[in-house]
């Protein structure tokens, strides 16, 4: 009988590692991530959990520990956040390249300087180019599904790579909520044993890493990238697998009442909720207004992204995270994916939710107004912001 | 050989599944001088072959030990530690 | 197939070669000679996690490789942190029966650089969660593979090309960081130096921190032609003159316990064996004075570590 429990995130995260049995947890706390490598210590202590738990000495060796592990065909799991996911930022890039299956979960947080331990985006903005699957959580469920469907698809042998999962800090790491767990057996079905084909073995004496010399490194690089861009069949049959067995489908672009929608407004992570009541309440007064939010974010979902769009007249990008001297990532990211495309709706972003400020349905209707003005008569401010004090001027430009 | 691998050639993860694949290279292409032994001095201690940072000093017939051209780089260390002095640099020759 | 021995007294060394030839060593490389008998004394049951350099640059060019064992290399700095989780991973699937159990030991391999400079964190994490591996410094007092900088392993004096002898300037104004009293400080059960001119001493001291089942370090001197400057085929005769001198002695500490392998009973001056290498060649009569007081200084303290135990 699944069961409907109230879990944190990071339970529910923690909860979801534990029922894949996975192997080797290699993991450094930081805030606001700890509720993980805790209550996962606590899982093998007491024996719920039959995993080789590393109490590493930072999350460099964080990562590279998983990498170990999985090298030798170990399922492995690990977490982090802000400046932690900074310190294994070289790290990342080798798990990837090197196709090891290593599955973490991401407390987002804001990145130094100054010090922030409080939610935002700019940890997971600064790894878009790092080749793992990414995905970003809306609420709990999410977080403990997609850490299951995580390990499915990563260990794929035809996909063997690294994914990443965002929950975002505080507002879900620490945010108790319902979640309904499955049982074991269900998770037993969905998940298949994890089979590394180039375990290191001393009967199989392999090489791992390599080095690339020019004549060979950028095929070597196409090659990956290949094989990130046909991890998307499986990332879809993972996902459809999942719902047939435990009754949740997702998608990699989520709608929300955007049929007819002139407006569309894209959000990511946790805000997406509290986005969609102004999307209710603006419907309610009879606006052809509708959100959409990325679930999948690497490999970015261009077609189903593009489909989705198309008929809407504008569309307003909410960026958590400053790129500098650029603007809002993601909104930078969307209007590239639309260029070609006609129609296309006219693409506004705008930027808020920094470093643990909250976001409340205010604040999104001031955003969705004012993305509706800027698209009507442009914007001669330097960046489009909500919730921060002070005039914002020009560019000069 | 490298450079007539496509990027569909390349294995998961670059990763290289036949051992010591390495050593079709001819590094003996290196030296400048190779070992000559003189067997009537030789007393067969195999200290040139334990020495050898090349892998290039093989046991041959009689239990002599002998340089591998094919490997040697002519570092000169068997050469140096032979107790019986029975090893000689020579330069090689120019082809 | 039998595995086949060549005989030294009675000592019997295999045959087996774990690193294919043809790799790219320098010509006269101390570093891949010790390599070469390390892993002769460690067999095939091993995997070996490898930090960037030398060693790791010389046998492992995509598309091929020169390694006949399980090998792995990710990057420069966590080693000992990939070690920690191959030794993990192996344990824990054994444990669970997902793969079949028996014996493979886990060795990490790292250049002076990777072990005392950039990789010390990593190494010291893995010392204190006493996982069972096996760490092989190979030390050839500088960052040899990228063209001869300085690390601080580097001894006081040497030349090297971030710091240079010059009009201003002896070298290396800092004397060696000690790795081996660092490993010893985490009271790991075994540690050991080992230098491949003492081939025996060498293979023997790996096979015997491969035994230990926990974390074990053995410190090899890698005398290096193109770094230290000498003619290639003096490397097991500088590696000697290393020993004789003192400035590299030979000893084991076990539990704790200190135990000089090779103890002359006078130590050949330092001169003989600094005169042989051009990252020397600009010491002034003084200048290597010095360097005798430090070398002096510092075996007498080691010997007073050893003379704690008495046997």
């Amino acid at each position: 009988m699944s069961r409907r429990v109230a879990l944190e995130a990071s339970h529910a995260a923690a909860e979801a590692a534990r029922m894949a049995d996975v192997d080797v947890i290699s993991a450094y706390p930081i805030t606001p991530q700890t509720h993980i490598p805790e209550r996962l210590a606590e899982m093998v202590a007491d024996g719920e959990l039959n995993a080789a738990y590393i109490p590493v000495e930072s999350e460099h060796s964080a990562l590279s520990a998983c990498l170990g592990a999985a090298a030798v065909g170990a399922r492995t799991f690990t977490a982090t956040a802000g400046q932690g996911l900074e310190l294994m930022h070289e790290v990342v890039y080798v798990a990837s390249s090197m196709r090891y299956p290593v599955v973490m979960t991401v407390c987002n947080r804001a990145l130094s300087a100054p010090l922030s331990v409080w939610g935002d985006h700019s940890d997971a903005m600064a790894v878009r180019d790092i080749g793992w699957i990414q995905v970003f959580c809306q609420n709990n469920q999410e977080a403990f599904d997609l850490t299951l469907w995580a390990f499915r698809v990563g260990e794929d042998p035809k996909v063997l790579l690294p994914v990443m999962i965002h929950i975002d800090g505080f507002h879900l790491s620490h945010v108790t909520e319902p979640v309904i767990l499955p049982e074991q057996e269900e998770v037993d079905r969905f998940l298949p044993r994890f089979h590394y084909p180039f375990a290191l073995d001393p009967n199989r004496p392999m090489t791992h890493g390599a080095f690339g010399p020019p004549e060979i490194y950028s095929e070597a690089k196409l090659a990956q990238e290949v094989a990130f861009r046909n991890s998307k069949a499986v990332i879809l049959r993972g996902w459809r697998e999942f719902g047939d067995i435990f009754g949740r489908y997702y998608h990699p672009v989520e709608e929300y009442r955007t049929e007819n929608a002139e407006t569309l407004f894209l959000t990511m992570g946790s805000f997406t909720e509290t986005a969609k009541i102004v999307i209710d309440a603006r419907r309610g007064k009879g606006e052809a207004i509708g959100l959409i939010s990325l679930r999948l974010w690497r490999p970015f979902p261009f077609e189903e992204f593009r489909r989705i769009v198309k008929d809407a007249k504008i569309l307003i990008v909410f960026d958590r995270c400053i790129s500098p001297g650029m603007g809002g990532p993601v909104f930078s990211e969307v209007r590239s994916a639309l260029y070609d495309e006609e129609p296309r709706p006219k693409v506004v972003g705008l930027i808020g939710g920094l470093g643990g400020r909250d976001m409340s349905e205010k604040d999104f209707d001031y955003v969705i107004s004012r993305g509706g003005e800027i698209a009507e008569k442009g914007s001669e401010k330097m960046l489009e912001t909500v919730g921060i004090r002070g005039e914002m001027v020009g560019t000069g430009e | 050989m490298a450079d007539k691998l496509t990027w569909k050639d390349m294995e998961v993860g670059n990763i290289v599944t036949e051992a010591g694949s390495a050593s079709f290279r001819r590094t003996g292409d290196w030296r400048t001088e190779r070992p000559i032994l003189d067997k009537e001095k030789c007393i067969k201690c195999a200290l040139c072959w334990i020495y050898c940072p090349d892998v290039a000093i093989k046991p041959s017939e009689g239990g002599y030990y002998e340089a591998d051209l094919y490997y040697c780089k002519g570092c000169g260390i068997c050469a140096r530690i032979c107790p019986a002095e029975a090893i000689m640099m020579t330069e090689e020759e120019e082809k | 197939m039998e595995e086949k021995f060549v005989r030294f007294g009675k000592n019997l060394v295999t045959t087996d070669e774990y690193l294919a030839a043809g790799h790219s060593f320098c010509i006269g490389c101390g570093e891949v000679l010790a390599l070469r008998l390390a892993c002769k004394a460690l067999g095939k049951k091993v995997i070996i996690a490898n930090a960037t350099g030398c060693i790791e640059i010389c046998t492992s060019p995509l598309p091929v490789t020169s390694w006949q064992v399980p090998w792995i290399h990710t990057l420069f700095e966590n080693t000992a942190a990939e070690i920690s989780g191959v030794e993990a991973g192996l344990k824990i699937l054994m444990e669970k029966g997902r793969i079949p159990e028996r014996d493979i030991k886990c060795v990490a391999i790292g250049g002076d650089g990777a072990t005392s400079d950039i990789g010390l964190q990593a190494l010291s994490g893995a010392f204190e969660r006493n996982h069972n591996f096996l760490y092989l410094c190979f030390d050839n007092e500088a960052y040899m593979n990228t063209g001869i900088q300085r690390s601080s392993a580097t001894p006081y004096g040497a030349s090297t090309t971030t710091a240079p002898a010059g009009k201003f300037s002896i070298g290396q104004v800092t004397r060696k960081k000690n790795m081996v009293a660092i490993a010893a400080a985490h009271n790991i059960p075994y540690v050991a130096t080992a230098c491949p001119s003492y081939r025996f001493d060498l293979m023997k001291k790996v096979r015997k921190g491969a035994e230990i089942k926990g974390p074990a370090y053995v410190h090899i001197l890698s005398p290096c032609p193109t770094g230290w400057r000498y003619g290639s085929n003096l490397t097991i005769e500088i590696g000697q003159l290393a020993v004789q001198t003192g400035i590299f002695p030979l000893y084991e500490i076990e539990n704790g316990r200190y135990r000089l392998n090779a103890d002359p009973p006078k130590l050949k001056p330092i001169g003989e064996y600094l005169k042989l290498q051009g990252r020397y060649r600009h010491l002034t009569g003084e200048q290597v004075q010095i360097i005798q007081e430090m070398v002096n200084g510092d075996y007498a303290a080691l010997k007073e570590k050893v003379a704690a135990f008495p046997i």
